[in-house]
């Protein structure tokens, strides 16, 4: 079955450099064991394409019901070089939510 | 010793909330005031002013908000911290001494944190074989040297510990941690050991949480933010912290706002790396250790957290001129506002072709459809679409193409698609690029500095 990330969690997105940062948070214990074995950095990487243009690692914080995403090469040069509009990825976070999850029932 | 103490925060960054330190003083109690006014452009561009002027070079909202605040602080006992002080911590800290003298504020000392700006030892450093070198590059930064605008050290919580301890009511510095702020004040009350590492971080990680103001409260908070209650009185979040190393995220009651496990959490992972290795001046704290509980309405219980030892290093950063760039936006309405976009884009790049202009980047972004999320976007119906605005932007090196391309914009309403508006303003002008340089130094090549100013 498919489950929307929007549903089960929530996040906030910015800048470290020219990397931005994703942080995922479920809403329950339950959200988090699906976040956890399938939010992977490949699945990241892949919705990501045509904007992610390096590295995808991810960090677990099963303390936080969270993982963190650190997407590399992505900001246009960060900072101040960047001509996106989103220079700081603050709207990545939320980009990330549109994906859904195939999860076994 | 005090059995807790109360850190406001202030400010999350310079030009957030006027009104929100006025309120942390005014509307609740609280014993420490602390305020964030740094980030690492706004070094430069402070380091730009002081340059034309030697009085300036730190944020000049400070006095005004003191004029505003420093009578009920100095009543109640509050001590205020702040970064503010910029390139010029000491210019900052007389202003503020000017304010108290014109309100008539008596026995207060203002203490002067200095030592972090090494942008008159560059060369110093580099005789001395501390070539700063770039921690993504690993590059000297002799390649930019007479480009730099701007180099500071990040200074942890020790300096001002030591401002607290001569009994400073007043705490102004330049480049201090974002979480030096808020821990120094608990290392001061509580007479933590600076080699208790777990202590350490766990004020680092109450740093973390009130170091960008509303967002640990309820603001750009992506749950169910529609939850959060009178956000145009948005309560900044306070710290209630313990001597164990144990605190509580709240606010004050009368604000808006909410303090919950979810908008604190969300602020914890704002801008974080490695969770395991936060890195500050103070020590590395472990994000995964944190232990995060309601305790009641707007109240965030936040203990358990674990740390090791600081590193020997202090991290640097240098500002220098890159280049410039320019953007510039243009609104077409219904009927196919998309093609209308995409035809004035390609306009616009064929005319900077035929000039023969050529750039480092140039970048179209259509606001309203797909500037936020590119290919992520839903594609949507073109009849359905009101109104498109056109976003392009271009960088370079040399200034004149940058300028050029802003002398493009406004002839396409005459010349281009219909129904076109929104150009005001003038011509897109080419503002300056400055690029930022991550470097490393020894701790013991920087020597935080104290003065104090009274009246």
């Amino acid at each position: 079955m498919k489950v929307k990330l929007i549903d089960i969690a929530h996040g906030r997105s910015g800048d470290k450099g020219d990397a931005a940062n994703i942080g995922i948070i479920a809403y329950n214990e339950e959200g988090y064991r699906i976040i956890d074995k399938y939010l992977t950095a490949e699945l990241v990487k892949k919705h990501f394409e045509g904007i992610c243009l390096g590295e995808v690692e991810r960090f677990e914080l099963p303390n936080l019901k969270a993982l963190n995403f650190l997407l590399h090469n992505t900001l246009g040069g960060g900072g101040t070089m960047s001509l996106k509009l989103d220079a700081q990825g603050k709207t990545l976070a939320a980009a990330l939510l549109r994906i859904e999850l195939e999860i076994e029932n | 010793m005090k059995e807790k103490i109360r850190i406001a925060s202030g400010q999350g960054f310079w030009g957030d909330l006027i009104e929100a330190p006025v309120w942390q003083v005014t509307k609740g109690q609280i014993d420490y005031l602390v305020m964030d006014y740094l980030a690492e452009v706004t070094m430069s561009i402070l380091q730009k002013q002081k340059n034309k002027n030697p009085d300036l070079g730190y944020a000049r909202d400070i006095p005004e908000l003191m004029r505003r605040i420093l009578k009920d602080v100095k009543e109640k006992g509050i001590k205020v911290i702040t970064n503010g002080g910029g390139v010029n911590p000491v210019a900052c800290g007389k202003a503020i001494l000017k304010v108290a003298e014109t309100l008539g504020v008596k026995d207060l000392k203002i203490a002067v944190v200095t030592g972090d700006n090494l942008i008159d030892r560059i060369d110093e450093l580099i005789t001395g074989g501390d070539t700063l070198n770039n921690m993504e590059t690993g590059e000297s930064i002799i390649s930019v040297k007479d480009k730099i605008l701007s180099a500071n050290a990040y200074l942890g919580a020790a300096p001002i510990v030591e401002a607290l301890k001569m009994g400073a009511d007043i705490v102004v510095t330049g480049r201090t941690t974002d979480t030096g702020l808020t821990l120094a004040p608990m290392i001061y009350e509580f007479d933590w050991d600076m080699k208790d590492f777990d202590l350490m971080a766990a004020g680092t990680v109450a740093g973390h949480i009130l170091e960008c103001g509303a967002q640990a409260s309820g603001g750009n908070f992506m749950g169910d933010w529609q939850s959060v209650p009178n956000f145009a009185e948005i309560g900044f979040p306070i710290a209630e912290a313990f001597p164990d190393g144990s605190f509580v995220i709240t606010k004050h009651e009368n604000l808006g706002g909410i303090v919950s496990v979810e908008t604190v959490s969300e602020q914890l992972l704002y801008e974080i790396g490695d969770p395991t290795n936060y890195i500050t001046p103070d020590c590395v704290a472990d994000f995964t250790s944190i232990k995060i509980s309601q305790q009641g309405t707007n109240r965030v219980l936040v203990n358990g957290i674990k740390g090791k030892s600081d590193t020997p290093f202090l991290k640097v950063s240098c500002s220098y001129l890159y280049g410039y760039s320019a953007s510039a936006t243009l609104t077409y309405s219904w009927p196919q506002a998309l093609t209308k976009v995409k035809a004035a884009d390609e306009i616009l790049r064929k005319r900077l072709d035929n000039l023969g202009l050529s750039f480092e980047e140039i970048r179209t972004e259509i606001v309203g459809y797909n500037a936020c999320h590119g290919p992520l976007a839903k594609t949507v119906n073109e009849d359905d679409i009101n109104e498109l605005v056109l976003r392009i932007a271009v960088r370079d090196k040399s200034f004149e193409p940058v300028d050029r391309f802003g002398k493009e914009i406004a002839p396409l309403i005459l010349t281009g698609p219909p129904s076109v508006t929104g150009f005001a303003g003038g011509r897109p002008k080419a503002s300056e690029v400055v690029a930022y340089w991550p470097a490393l130094i020894r701790k013991e090549l920087v020597k935080a500095n104290i003065q104090i100013l009274g009246v």
